[in-house]
């Protein structure tokens, strides 16, 4: 039975204007088997899925599909030889119903008129779900479920519609650990029944601890396919980088100074309420907590993008009302959010015009544009942030998303902030760029900078923070300082369930 | 031959880059092939005029775009500011040429205010889509041209009045040097000003614009006066050239205008293109337009003409985006 792969890559070499994005990448993917992908950003993993996926053509090389050379010529073929896509943007319909998108395109009719027939409708999708284990309500709308839940959909449409290959592109990056475990129930069942599925993650253990095999890819060449009870972290990271990273976080001693931010009792119904902490000037504050705790709308509320009910700020001791991001701004705060894409990037303006954005007004010579400090200001950040980018000129999007995130922050290293407030910094970012992305927080720290971090990543939250409050549905659970730190206490702190530990972790 | 393959790739985004100038060129071949007259100098001078009012409309017509929004208003502002002005100036027999400039000028910015303060309130603030709240000022606005005219024509103004439509400042028209004008103007605002980049990054992204200190509200609201006035303008210059107040006026500008800021960025995304892009639509669609004019074709050709312009432009701004 394993003796035809699904898919078997011979030689794929595919360059871009400038890039081999592959360079003759040959591997195989089995039906029952949970192959990974890893490697950075810009090694060849999305390219690879875009072959397969029938989004890109290759150069060269040759493509086997269960034995038989074949050319990929689309998505549409792609799909009708059984090969299954889930994108981190999910393709879901969100204002469908969960069974108008289970059956979309092959609604079932009645008789033969025109008419959807809606009672077959829900017992179909209640038979895609039952087998997964899916207990989500078949007539909600997309648009009021969970992510996670999402993603289940569409992994389930996905498998109804007979996918012998099921890739998915980083499906965990927006889970909580409850829902990664949900996940990784359905990626066994679908082992179980016979599916091959390509995983691409950057979070090692997960990887570790799901797949068959794991294939590591660095610069558009394949680095070495292994059997993943042979492999470990360490050895994964060296591939990966191909040099040992040392002390990732890459933490220095340095002097934490007076309080300079202090919210007392803050409270924005129904999201958050009563929450109290302080920053010190050096200091990394990193807030920890289950996905949908409260965290994002609490920084977001301090930087005056949402409305206070009620509580205090202040700011080195003088109380300050910030009603806008303007005013958060003008006081020397930044914050970078949560989706680069969405909300901290112009994709389609260039890096020149993203950096200096927030400080245009400050800078400003009666109403015109200062290009003199903006020529200067943007190309000493992309220097100093290790920017990898052609030009100030060149377009954001066209970037990878380490370079991009770099971006987002020599925003506010621009605008003189001494408080930045990062929610999930290091989300979809490589290995490199991640320990780059450290060592400018320890770096601005250590010159008297201040930090508020929101982390989904507790070895993140461990390694970088000097202190950390908890959040609990939409309030503090607790304050751990460095020494008590340990992702037991975290989890116990972050979890109405006592003894709920994140499965996996890096 | 990585040489020469840089070579060519560099002549790619060059005709790339540069699509629409070599669109212009050829249209111009073409029409010059088919009527010599075309690059007389009169004829040239006339294709300025002919585009003037649509150049001044479309420049307001930018703004709004490169931010993100639509403004559907403009053919009706421009119709009933025409009919403000031969209003407010036919009792004055004996006005100055300058008196008249001026009264033009005011009320202009009076009725762009108005309409266009009406348009960006109700999209920056009430939040109503923008191609509703100018559809329904669209109407609100030719409504008033027809009921205060009830549907009749203005005539009967002074002669003075026609100067800023008419006029010739040596050789060339006034209309033409005040078209120059504001397109610099404008040009120097969006390219130059603070503003000028706060209105790109609003159309970009209006989250990152939001959470970087732009005042979004404010900034549509500018937006949105600024073309609801460049169209009164471009309304009381129109009914100065013609020395009417029409009620009709103006119908189905905004569809040109449309057509030149879209064929010049190549589609209505928002935080792109600017008026350098602007001016090549004008000009493409002047050139079309005196070339059907020329060749005695139907007007109602030009019509179609302009819906098959607003296309292509939508086609190659996909082609654009895909590469």
């Amino acid at each position: 039975m394993k003796n035809t792969p699904i898919i078997e890559l011979r030689g794929i070499k595919k360059a871009f204007p400038g890039v081999q994005a592959l360079d003759g990448v040959s591997m195989s993917f089995f039906s029952g088997e949970i192959h990974s992908l890893i490697g950075e950003n810009g090694a060849g993993k999305s390219t690879m899925i875009k072959i397969i996926g029938g989004v890109y053509h290759r150069d060269n090389g040759q493509i086997l599909v269960n034995g038989e050379e074949q050319e990929i010529e689309d998505v549409t073929h792609a799909q009708n030889i059984g090969i299954s896509v889930i994108h981190q943007e999910l393709s879901l319909i969100p204002d469908l119903t969960v069974m108008e998108n289970l059956c979309l395109g092959i609604e079932p009719r009645r008789g033969k008129t025109a008419l959807i027939n809606k009672q077959t409708m829900l017992k179909r999708s209640l038979e895609i779900m039952e087998p997964l284990g899916l207990k989500i309500n078949p007539r909600e709308f997309i648009r009021d479920l969970k992510t996670a839940d999402r993603q289940m959909v569409e992994i389930a449409r996905a498998v109804s519609r007979n996918a012998s290959l099921v890739i998915m592109d980083e499906p965990t990056s927006s889970l909580s650990s409850r829902e990664v475990a949900t996940l990784f129930e359905i990626i066994k069942k679908l082992k179980k029944n016979n599916v091959g599925v390509i995983y691409v993650s950057h979070i090692l253990s997960e990887v570790l601890s799901l797949s068959d095999k794991i294939t590591v890819l660095r610069d558009g060449s394949l680095i070495r396919t292994i059997d993943a009870s042979e492999a470990d972290e360490t050895m994964l990271v060296k591939s990966m980088v191909g040099r040992e990273i040392k002390d990732y976080f890459n933490k220095k001693e340095k002097k934490i100074g007076e309080i300079v931010l202090e919210v007392k009792n803050i409270t924005r119904e129904p999201r958050f309420s009563n929450v109290s902490f302080d920053l010190r000037k050096g200091e990394i504050l990193g807030i920890s907590g289950l996905v949908g705790a409260g965290r994002t709308e609490i920084i977001r509320a301090i930087f005056g993008a949402d409305k206070l009910d009620s509580g205090e700020v202040f700011l080195n001791g003088e109380k300050v009302e910030i009603r806008s991001s303007r005013e958060a701004i003008e006081l020397g705060m930044g914050l970078v959010p949560e989706d680069r894409k969405l909300e901290g990037l112009m994709l389609e303006a260039s890096v020149n015009n993203n950096v200096s954005l927030p400080s245009l007004k400050i800078r400003q010579k009666h109403g015109f544009l200062d290009h003199k400090w903006e020529f200067s200001a943007c190309n000493e950040f992309i220097k100093k942030l290790k920017i990898a980018t052609p030009s100030r000129s060149t377009l954001a999007k066209s970037l990878s998303g380490g370079n991009q995130q770099k971006i987002v922050v020599a925003k506010w290293f621009a605008a003189n902030s001494n408080i930045l407030l990062l929610d999930e910094p290091t989300r979809g970012i490589d290995v490199n760029a991640k320990s780059e992305m450290y060592a400018l927080m320890n770096d601005y720290a250590k010159s008297g900078g201040s930090i508020i971090m929101v982390s989904s990543e507790l070895p993140e939250i461990l390694g970088m923070a000097d202190r950390i409050v908890v959040i609990r549905q939409g309030q503090v659970s607790g304050v751990l300082d460095r020494e008590n730190a340990t992702e037991e206490n975290i989890m116990t702190l972050a979890s109405t369930i006592k003894n709920e530990k994140r499965e996996v972790t890096l | 031959m990585n040489e020469e393959s840089k070579y060519i790739d560099k002549i790619k985004k060059f005709v790339k880059d540069q699509t629409l100038v070599f669109i212009l060129i050829g249209l111009c071949i073409i029409v010059y092939s088919f009527e010599p007259l075309f690059l007389t100098p009169r004829n040239l001078i006339n294709v300025l005029i002919q585009i003037s009012i649509n150049a001044l409309i479309a420049t307001g017509m930018t703004f709004v775009i490169i931010s993100g929004g639509i403004d559907l208003s403009v053919g009706s502002v421009a119709a009933l500011c025409g009919i403000v002005v031969t209003a407010v100036i036919l009792p004055y027999a004996n006005i100055s040429a300058a008196m008249a400039v001026l009264v033009i000028i005011a009320l202009s910015i009076v009725v762009g205010l108005l309409i266009g303060g009406l348009n960006g309130f109700a999209i920056s603030r009430l939040r109503v889509p923008a191609f509703v709240a100018t559809l329904a000022t669209m109407n609100i606005a030719r409504g008033f041209a027809y009921v205060y005219t009830q549907s009749r024509s203005i005539y009967g103004l002074p002669d003075t009045f026609a100067w800023i439509g008419q006029g010739y400042l040596g050789f060339i028209p006034v209309i033409v040097i005040i078209v120059v004008l504001v397109l610099l103007t404008a040009h120097i605002i969006l390219s130059q000003t603070v503003f000028g980049r706060h209105v790109y990054a609003v159309g970009s992204n209006e989250d990152v614009a939001k959470l970087c200190g732009i005042n979004v509200a404010n900034i549509k609201l500018k937006v949105y006066i600024i073309s609801g006035t460049l169209s009164a303008f471009a309304g009381a210059c129109l009914a100065s050239r013609l020395i009417t107040g029409q009620p009709t006026a103006a119908t189905g500008y905004e569809l040109n205008a449309i057509a030149a800021v879209a064929l010049g960025v190549g589609g209505m995304d928002g935080g792109k293109g600017g008026i350098g892009k602007t001016i090549q639509g004008i000009l493409i669609i002047g050139v079309i337009n005196n070339g059907l004019n020329l060749m005695r074709i139907s007007s109602y050709w030009q019509i179609i003409a302009m819906g098959v312009i607003i296309l292509v432009a939508l086609i190659i701004g996909q082609f654009k985006k895909e590469d």
